[in-house]
């Protein structure tokens, strides 16, 4: 009676064992590399870590050693950021919306721009930054916030209209069915309805985008550019975080490569921060979604 | 009833779901002010022929029509029907309720905001009004603000069908409206429809025999896609014309 029966239970007991390890030490991996990472970051960076650091702009010699600080990064970075992430969202939303309330699932037309989506998500930011570039030249612009802008953007839709799609997927058929039946167009089902339902999700596709562009030194290197000055308007070059660790970075002298690791510690407190932010927000949007 | 009283009348109505056909040349008046309950076995086309009805159906892939039905005299097929009109004339309650992803005071106002209604006072109103006449009002009044998601099933229906009453339409579809409630809540909203019908024409999908025979004025029996028989219910109950009919009153097809 026990004989085989005992045996199989238990290989299914040691199966999931083992299971459960492997998971436990993923999980480990995955805090423990995120430590190390801020840690190591933190560590080689608050010797650098000043209020001027902070709050100054670049002076003369800052790359050999000399005073100043990156608030040309900062500011060029989140301007970058936020510019690009609210452009790639009117871009990402409506899309999303009309592949998923205007199309139909078997539509080839939805499928063919999903397929296109998905091959744009794996595009390298280099090669965004080589076609911004090209673009640039073509229309007779310079390196300026502008360009860069509109790379990243170029560079975050994918993602995030990619990250909007799928939970508007899930969004049940029978929520739309309920707006229709009020006599909604599809308009306001898909606005003021399947928005509601999907607001948690589409803001972590928000802030994944958002979190990819701020990070992204390969794209801006030639549409960004990079000065020393807070950029004055659009039309001018901007400094970026990903850059100035890349710059200071690659010099000779410590001290300055300290200041790269500072640079890094603000980026990486710059995501944590609209992460947490992010997260609250998303805990106030997901009180009215439909279980 | 005369004919040309009924508010929904069907003529000859089919539908395919690709090649296959789900309603077989249906014809049926539905008169106003009654509650007329279609019943049939599950899969045999109702929850279809009452979607077919606010052309729900729409939103459905590879869904094809042919026939009419004719609301209040106009084809809601024509080419030149505007759909959204269509569907404002009549609520719609959910097997399972669907409420939306707002208040609950938002899911109310929901419908008459995208209708233009605008101003706060009018809002309030037909909030408080719709909300008493789902039997719902004095469950919610003080927690309007709360997410809709939060009530019990049972509340949600009637909330549903507060959220249908408040674009003010002349026609409540009910497609197995009870079906997910516990047996309390089934009463409550089977007592709200036998109430509304003085003001509405109201149209229930079943498969619950005692229910048909609780709320029935006028019964129609679906089989197989097909519009067996049809009449008041008291005397379809009573004296089953057709065999299939006969044979599904006494329980031996279910």
């Amino acid at each position: 009676m026990n004989g085989p029966a005992g045996r199989s239970l238990g290989r299914r007991k040691r199966a999931d064992l083992f299971f459960r390890a492997l998971a436990a030490a993923s999980a480990a991996a995955v805090i423990l590399a995120l430590l190390l990472i801020l840690g190591t970051i933190l560590w080689k960076a608050v010797p650098a870590l000043s209020l001027s650091m902070l709050t100054r702009t670049p002076k003369g010699g800052f790359y050999l050693g000399r005073e100043g600080g990156i608030l040309n990064a900062i500011v060029g970075s989140l301007e970058l950021a936020l510019g690009a992430t609210a452009l790639a969202f009117l871009l990402s939303l409506p899309l999303a919306l009309y592949l998923n309330l205007y199309k139909d699932r078997s539509s080839k037309t939805a499928a063919w721009t999903r397929f296109s989506l998905d091959v744009l998500w794996g595009v390298p930011s280099i090669v965004y930054g080589a076609f911004g570039f090209i673009v640039m030249l073509a229309l007779g612009l310079r390196a300026s916030l502008l360009a860069g802008i509109l790379t990243v953007a170029l560079l975050e839709f994918p993602i995030m209209c990619r990250a909007i799609d799928e939970v508007l997927r899930l969004v049940p058929r029978e929520l739309r069915e309920a707006s229709d039946s009020l006599g909604a167009t599809r308009f306001e089902t898909a606005f003021r309805v399947f928005t509601r339902q999907a607001a948690p999700g589409i803001l972590t596709g928000v802030l994944l985008a958002f979190g990819r562009g701020i990070g992204d030194a390969a794209s801006v290197l030639f549409t960004a550019g990079f000065a020393d000055r807070v950029p004055a308007s659009l039309g001018d070059p901007a400094a970026t975080l990903p850059l100035a660790i890349f710059f200071q970075l690659g010099t000779p002298f410590p001290e300055v490569q300290q200041r790269a690791y500072a640079s890094a510690a603000v980026l990486t407190l710059i995501i944590l921060l609209v992460s947490l932010a992010g997260r609250t927000a998303g805990r106030k949007a997901d009180r009215n979604v439909v279980k | 009833m005369a004919n040309g009283e009924a508010p929904i009348r069907v003529r000859n109505l089919s539908v395919f779901y690709g090649g296959l056909q789900v309603l077989r040349d249906v014809s049926l008046d539905i008169p106003a002010k009654r509650i007329t309950v279609i019943v049939g076995p599950s899969g045999c086309g109702k929850t279809t022929l009452l979607k077919s009805l606010n052309r729900l159906l729409d939103a459905a892939e590879g869904v094809r029509v042919r026939g009419q039905v004719l609301v209040d005299g106009e084809d809601i097929y024509a080419p030149r029907t505007e759909v959204t009109r269509v569907r404002k004339k009549m609520g719609l309650l959910s097997q399972k309720p669907q409420v939306l992803p707002m208040s609950i005071y938002e899911n109310v106002a929901y419908g008459p905001r995208i209708h233009g209604l605008r101003s706060r006072k009018d809002l309030d109103g037909r909030v408080e009004r719709y909300l008493r006449l789902a039997g719902l009002w004095d469950e919610v009044r003080d927690r309007l603000r709360e997410p809709a998601s939060a009530l019990s099933v049972g509340q949600q229906q009637r909330l549903c069908l507060a959220r249908g009453l408040a674009v003010e339409p002349e026609i409540i579809l009910g497609d197995e409206p009870t079906s997910a409630l516990d047996p309390p809540s089934s009463q409550n909203v089977e007592r709200r429809l036998m109430e509304l019908k003085r003001d509405y024409t109201v149209v229930v999908v079943t498969h619950i025999l005692r229910q048909a025979r609780r709320i029935a004025d006028h019964l129609a029996f679906l089989f197989l896609g097909e519009l067996v028989e049809q009449g008041p219910a008291a005397e379809v109950f009573a004296g089953p014309r057709d065999p299939r009919t006969r044979a599904y009153l006494s329980g031996e097809i279910s």
